[in-house]
């Protein structure tokens, strides 16, 4: 079956999508605008403000989004190195001609907007890792075919980490639950969870302590599987690969680290208490949500965003807002439907015919998930400070866009899923 | 289908449990634990005090006692400050560079974004040059505040004065005060100070993060207004205190006037006094050491807390109770041959009276004749001699002396009648009789009276029987409020017609010729009193004066008390006399050099060692008697 154009474009748009798209936005919208509300200054409409601009963005994003759906749907999977590479030029450009702010040389000024290259490079990324993936010899055995897709999601990390912005980087990392979908070896989830456990553990023990325990927790493993062989190597050298990995962390952490980003690890793990300096965002945030109570201050009620307490409290805050407004059943709706997205995009991806399209379609899942869980959690201190936006929610033209593009060329895949690209 | 296609599961496993780990959290944050709550009206909230205008004071004729008077805290706000001229500032203000980088540091230590006092209480002077120059100096501002202001300077002792609370009274008035209130610490600031603070008032303000304010939480809900404190309207003559004050310049006691039919104190002058200014201000700490360090004890409120042994006016009540208990009658006659004679002792009197009978025995002061009737009230009662004193004691008792007369002062003393019990123990025996304690027939020995106690048992003299209880306030608010128990009669249980030759003998010691206080007659008034001379251990004999006028209908019942002042007759009559006729004619009829000779004389005693502001009551009676017998 050829690509039949269809009776209107939304034709075979998965509509669920797209009302939880809609709906996250009209969210974060009605959040901004609280957010910045000022009682004092009560202008109701004006478009110099966060507010008025997230609308702007909004309206384009939706213009975008059916600029996608209008486009040919072999386009994506041609056109993916392409992008990609568009995508690291940008990623170059910025750290030539881009502007500094708070630190980060994140974005490119276009007349009065900023451009950040880095949202766009989350989709680029999917679109060509899908596309290396599904078309080409792919083997989930074979080193080189991993060490390449590892390549292609890793560059652009590498070229983000320049700016600096860790945060940004971090969530390519996300990738790697789609390699997994596609026959990765589940070790390497393993082996992640175990880094992130050790990572933890090492900052809050003793290196003597945790050295003492691991070797302790491998003898008896040793013990117990004394009688199958083909594990006691496995478990030395992952004792080994374990206690040389405690003492990299332990350098990384010491001297590699940022002071802020160590005193942000800081504060999570309860070492530091610093309320007033790094630990000032996260002890406002958990105030401002955990105030809300069980319903809420009610709109334009809030207190502890409305009067500056949060800071960054329209853009990587903007949790504070929904949980001290609309309370516990409001961070429940919006958790709601982030989890009803991403088991709704795992469901769209299950369904399509190509590999591409389902490899692209758990890329996409896996980003928002990082932002997702990111975002919310450091806002009620579950992981530590990590500055990317909520996705559809956060204000800004950039991530909006991003995420915009991300998700409607799944969508724009998906209402071609009949078909064969 | 994909070979991996059950790995889907795991994937919505992790994404479905991240997602519940975050609604845990969220629950815990939002649902289990309201410390966020908490700290989130902390955060914003800020309750703002309005402070009520204290209620002002009037005198009897609604002159103003005190009022509130504006003073200017200056203000700063150390992130807004910009630089300036601080040599220009400080001269404005009047004080050292030292001084203002002192406050500045201490300021700045407190909060740059929160307002702190720079320099408190400007005067209204200071105020003004300043206010003309405030543009120049960026993140200054001044905050009105009332201070109590006095405009005659009179009656400290009586209005008493504010402070701010100490830890103490913050504890102790539940959460009611906070630090940098001000409370009444003594007189009548203390003991109406429920009436006279108000009703503070409440704005809970909004404020962001960097305490700007925002607004009214929940649009002023919650916000209450300041209500003032009642006015009060004292007792007081503004004119008479005025005098009593300047009569009792450079001496040491006090002057006590009732108004008989009400119980309403018109005088109230406890000397040497303060300035009340003085207590207000920048410098009241400074004032408050000196007015303590002082040796003559400024802040001792004689009147009330002054303890004397009462001397020659007892002779009055013990006259009065020797005629209820009916061991007397008017016309009884003991013959004084200079002095009492019981068992082998002597207490002298004053003259040799020959005959005398009971209103002589007023008019004369003769102790003779005292010897005979308080043997007689307490050896030949019909009772024991315990009881008799019992009975008599009771009888003294119901004047109000030994006990508190509950004026609404605080620290108000009691005073000294000693029950038989303390006889008895002191003796070692209850076998004891008259002879053991005479002294207190002349109101001598082991009897200690406030002013107050005399003044009010002048009232009672003047009453024929009852007083009201000695007050200051007369009526409170604008409804002119009287307290109830202000309006109640109490009876001493003395019958009228007992009084009759008493104020006889009272009116002879002040109008007859020879009478002992016949240089403070008053013409054209008949002033019925008693002169006393108060023994005193550490130097010259106390004055004391007490009466009443008009005999007919009085007016006014006075007491006064000149210490080292000798005899009452010299000092403390004419005192009183002026004061009555000042009172009663509103002018004094007599020459100026007789109120001269009083104003001007000074009669503080030298400082040798540590003051003593009251006489101490000896403990051996028969000793101060035989002194008494020296006397002349």
């Amino acid at each position: 079956m050829t690509n039949i154009r269809p009776r209107n474009i939304f034709f075979n748009v998965d509509r669920v999508s797209l009302y939880l798209f809609l709906a996250l936005c009209i969210i974060g919208w009605i959040n901004i605008y609280a957010a910045v509300y000022d009682p004092e200054n009560t202008n109701a409409f004006n478009l110099g403000t966060n507010y008025g601009k997230q609308f702007i963005f909004i309206l384009s994003a939706c213009m975008l989004g059916t600029l996608i759906l209008l486009l040919d749907v072999k386009l994506f999977s041609t056109l993916s190195p392409l992008f990609y590479g568009i995508s690291l030029l940008l990623l170059v450009a910025v750290l030539v001609v881009g502007r500094n702010v708070g630190g980060n040389q994140a974005w490119i000024p276009i007349g009065s907007f900023r451009l950040q290259p880095s949202e766009f490079a989350k989709f680029s990324t999917c679109l060509l890792l899908a596309q290396y993936i599904s078309t080409t010899n792919f083997k989930t055995k074979s080193w080189f075919s991993v060490g390449l897709a590892g390549f292609i999601i890793m560059l652009p990390v590498a070229l983000i980490m320049l700016q600096p912005d860790t945060g940004s980087a971090l969530t390519f990392l996300s990738l790697i639950f789609v390699l997994y979908r596609e026959g990765l070896s589940g070790y390497f989830l393993v082996i992640g969870a175990v880094a992130i456990v050790l990572f933890i553990l090492t900052l809050l023990l003793s290196k003597v302590l945790l050295i003492s325990l691991l070797v302790f927790v491998a003898g008896i493993l040793l013990y117990q599987l004394r009688k199958k062989k083909q594990w006691i190597t496995p478990i030395i050298l992952g004792t080994i690969c374990s206690i040389f990995y405690i003492f990299s962390v332990d350098f990384a952490y010491k001297n590699i680290l940022q002071p802020h980003q160590r005193t942000r690890i800081d504060v999570l793990l309860g070492k530091v208490e610093d309320l007033r300096g790094q630990g000032y965002n996260v002890n406002q945030s958990k105030i401002a949500i955990g105030s809300g109570r069980i319903f809420g201050k009610g709109f334009l009620q809030g207190t502890q965003t409305k009067y500056d307490f949060v800071p960054e409290q329209s853009t990587d805050f903007i949790f504070c807002t929904v949980g001290e407004e609309w309370g516990f059943v409001g961070s429940l709706v919006v958790v709601g439907l982030y989890l009803f997205l991403l088991m709704r995009i795992i469901f769209i991806a299950e369904r399509q015919r190509s590999s591409f399209s389902r490899i692209y379609g758990y890329g996409v899942a896996s980003i928002l998930f990082v932002h997702f869980f990111i975002n919310i959690g450091m806002t009620i201190g579950l992981v530590p400070v990590i500055g990317i936006p909520l996705p559809f929610v956060s204000y800004g033209g950039s991530s909006l866009w991003g995420f915009t593009l991300l998700l409607f060329i799944l969508l724009r895949l998906d209402a071609n899923r009949m078909g064969i690209i | 289908m994909n070979p991996f296609f059950a790995r889907k599961y795991v994937i919505q496993g992790i994404f479905i449990t991240a997602a519940v780990f975050i609604i845990i959290r969220l629950f815990y944050l939002q649902v289990i634990n309201d410390e966020y709550l908490l700290s989130a009206n902390n955060n914003v909230l800020r309750k703002i005090i309005i402070y009520p205008a204290r209620g002002i004071i009037l005198d009897r004729e609604s002159r103003i006692l005190v009022q509130n008077e504006p003073v200017y805290d200056l203000m700063v706000i150390p992130r807004e400050v910009k630089p300036f001229d601080t040599l220009e500032f400080c001269n404005l203000l009047g004080i050292t560079k030292e001084r203002f980088d002192k406050q500045f540091k201490k300021a700045k230590n407190h909060s740059i974004y929160r307002a702190s006092v720079l320099e408190k209480q400007l005067s209204a002077k200071v105020f003004a040059g300043f206010q003309e120059k405030l543009y120049l100096f960026p993140g200054f501002y001044v905050q009105n505040r009332s201070v109590r202001y006095y405009p005659d300077s009179i009656a400290a002792q009586f209005l008493g004065y504010i402070g701010e609370v100490n830890e103490r009274m913050i504890e102790k008035s539940n959460g009611f005060y906070a630090k940098g209130d001000y409370i009444g610490i003594s007189g009548i600031e203390r003991s109406y100070e429920d009436l006279l603070r108000g009703q503070r008032g409440v704005q809970n303000l909004m404020v962001d993060a960097f305490s700007r304010p925002k607004g009214h939480f929940a649009d002023g809900k919650y916000d209450t207004l300041a209500v003032s404190g009642e006015g009060l309207q004292s007792s007081l003559d503004r004119d008479l205190q005025k005098l009593g004050e300047e009569l009792m310049a450079h001496k040491i006691g006090s002057i006590v006037a009732i108004e008989p039919s009400s119980g309403e104190i018109l005088a109230f002058v406890s000397s040497p006094t303060y300035n009340p200014n003085l207590m207000v201000g920048r410098q009241r700490g400074n004032n408050y050491m000196k007015l303590l360090n002082n040796p003559y004890k400024p802040m001792f409120i004689r009147p009330i807390q002054a303890e004397y042994p009462p001397g020659s006016i007892f002779k009055i009540v013990n006259a009065l109770i020797a005629q209820q208990f009916g061991s007397i009658s008017p016309s009884t006659t003991y013959t004084c041959g200079g002095g009492y004679r019981y068992g082998n002792r002597v207490m002298g009197c004053t003259h040799v009276h020959g005959p005398t009978d009971l209103t002589q025995s007023i008019q004369y002061s003769c102790n003779t004749y005292y010897g005979h009737i308080f043997n007689k009230m307490i050896d030949h009662s019909g009772m024991r001699s315990i009881n008799g004193y019992k009975r008599w004691q009771t009888a003294v008792a119901k004047f109000g002396i030994g006990s508190k007369l509950d004026i609404d002062l605080p620290n108000e003393r009691k005073g000294l009648l000693p029950s038989a019990d303390y006889y008895t123990k002191r003796w070692g025996s209850d076998k004891w009789g008259s002879s053991f304690n005479i002294s207190l027939s002349i109101g001598q020995g082991e009897l200690g009276i406030t002013p107050l106690q005399m003044a009010n048992t002048m009232a009672i003299v003047a009453n024929r029987g009852f007083y009201y209880k000695p007050h200051l306030i007369k009526a409170i608010g604008a409804k002119k409020v009287i307290r109830r128990e202000f309006t109640k009669k109490i009876a001493v249980g003395i019958e009228q017609q007992y009084f009759g030759s008493v104020i006889e003998g009272m009116s002879r010691v002040v109008n007859q010729p020879g009478g002992t206080a016949y240089y403070s007659k008053i013409p054209g008034i008949e002033m019925c009193g008693k002169t006393g001379t108060v023994q005193n251990p550490h130097g010259a004999d106390h004055s004391v004066f007490v009466a009443f006028a008009p005999r007919e209908n009085p007016k006014i019942a006075i007491a006064v008390v000149v210490e080292n002042a000798g005899f009452g007759a010299t000092w403390s009559a004419p005192i009183a006399s002026l004061m009555v006729e000042k009172y009663l004619r509103d002018s004094i009829s007599r020459p100026a050099a007789y109120k001269d000779r009083i104003t001007q004389a000074s009669l503080l005693p030298a400082i040798k060692q540590k003051l003593a502001p009251k006489t101490t009551i000896k403990k051996d009676s028969a000793k101060t008697v035989s002194k008494t017998a020296v006397k002349p």
